[in-house]
């Protein structure tokens, strides 16, 4: 019996993320469950994070896909997280392929917490059309841009450049995040827009006296929407996707955290469901490891 | 194409390092109101212990699992500046961060837990 190639893709990225827990000294961030929506948290300056963002969905008149975005976050400052991703995608009767890679920076301009925080974001693409890990939905993005075959979806070279202006306040428990996307091919086509909203907090706000695994603090639950705006010659919710996900995290011991969403979608141009799966490690202070081997740390 | 990449580039970075100089927090400004605060859970043995959870889990890989810093970047909390802070400047120093000098804003935490971690950081002798 063949094994269905998203999850062998799946399970090998979830080894990784064990081996590396093997290796590393944890640390556990408060990350909220959002799958496209962002916050203005950073990620922890010197930690590195690893994340896998897996997407299940079938489009009309398509086959059944899995994409795999490995996520490699790193704060580089308390105020300016980077990342790379590797992007992935296998589609039942059909092939596994890489998709591409992404890098992008977050920064904030502001040193101080606000009512409204922002978050500048900018991001550079080079993936294929075949690329469907869904991380932003922008312009005219629909179900259809995910039925065709990977030997011709792949053939289209993407290069892109992303803006974002991410807004983000915490609110009596709550975090609430906006985030307003303008993407650019950069060889021809308009300018692309989008938009992602989520609203989460965790299910219990003080932490227990005692070491817990499954019990309310650890759980965060939440809901984001997300969509295209049109793009520069069609600035409209015509003929756009638009979807709603409820969310769930939950934080394990070591450092480890998982979520869900189930995401439904709004419009006839939106996949009708997609399932999203995120599993995320974080190690604290990698560069320490180095300088321990030289003998230079404490 | 290829010049629309490097100016991306460095547009990206040098936007962000500009705009991040633009602003600067310093410890000693805390507001009034906030200065004032007290803690709720103050002397309370359930909320040491769990801001001694939460001390492990956030704070512990740069102060230290004893709180004493590395002795160079990374400060001790265990002075006598954190000693005479209030409940309210701790609350506001942990919430806000001092990005500009690597220390996260841990807003991100609920409040009850921050209060948490201050009722830890007043056991400490």
């Amino acid at each position: 019996m063949h094994e269905f190639p998203l999850f062998a893709l799946f399970r090998r990225a979830c080894c990784a993320a064990f081996i590396a827990g093997g290796l590393a000294v944890c640390a556990s961030a408060q990350e909220k469950p959002y799958f496209v929506t962002y916050s203005h948290d950073l990620e922890e300056p010197g930690n590195l994070e690893i994340e896998t963002k897996t997407a299940l969905a079938r489009p009309d008149g398509g086959n059944h896909f899995g994409a795999l975005a490995t996520e490699l976050e790193y704060g580089a400052r308390a105020w300016w997280t980077t990342e790379l991703y590797l992007d992935g995608q296998t589609t039942a009767q059909d092939s596994t392929i890489a998709t591409g890679f992404r890098l992008e920076n977050r920064f904030r301009p502001l040193m101080r917490e606000h009512a409204v925080n922002p978050v500048l974001y900018m991001e550079y693409e080079n993936i294929s059309g075949a690329d469907k890990t869904l991380l932003e939905v922008v312009g005219h993005d629909g179900q259809a841009d995910l039925a065709g075959p990977n030997w011709d979806a792949r053939s289209e070279h993407q290069h892109e450049g992303e803006l974002k202006l991410i807004l983000s306040s915490n609110v009596h428990d709550w975090n609430i995040s906006e985030n307003f996307i303008a993407e650019k091919n950069l060889g021809h086509a308009p300018w692309e827009f989008g938009y992602a909203v989520g609203a989460a907090r965790p299910l219990r706000a003080a932490f227990s006296a005692r070491e817990c695994t499954f019990c309310a603090e650890k759980l965060s639950a939440g809901i984001e929407a997300y969509g295209g705006l049109g793009d520069t010659w069609d600035l409209s919710l015509h003929d756009t996707s638009q979807t709603i996900a409820p969310l769930v995290e939950w934080d394990l011991p070591r450092g480890m955290r998982v979520s869900f969403s189930p995401g439904f979608g709004l419009t006839g141009g939106s996949l009708d469901r997609v399932y999203r799966v995120g599993v995320a490690y974080e190690l604290s202070q990698p560069a320490n490891w180095f300088r321990s081997a030289k003998g230079g740390a404490r | 194409m290829r010049r629309q990449v490097i100016l991306f580039g460095l547009l990206s970075l040098g936007l962000g390092t500009a705009m991040a100089a633009a602003t600067q927090l310093h410890f000693d400004h805390v507001p009034v109101k906030d200065h004032g605060r007290q803690s709720p859970v103050a002397g309370r043995p359930d909320a040491t212990a769990a801001g001694e959870l939460l001390y492990r889990y956030h704070c512990a890989q740069c102060h230290q699992a004893d709180a004493r810093g590395d002795g160079e970047k990374k400060p001790s909390l265990r002075t006598e500046r954190v000693r005479s802070a209030t409940d309210g400047d701790l609350e506001w120093f942990l919430r806000q961060g001092d990005l500009r000098h690597g220390m996260p804003s841990w807003s991100s935490l609920p409040q009850a837990q921050r209060w948490e971690i201050i009722a830890y950081l007043r056991s400490l002798r």
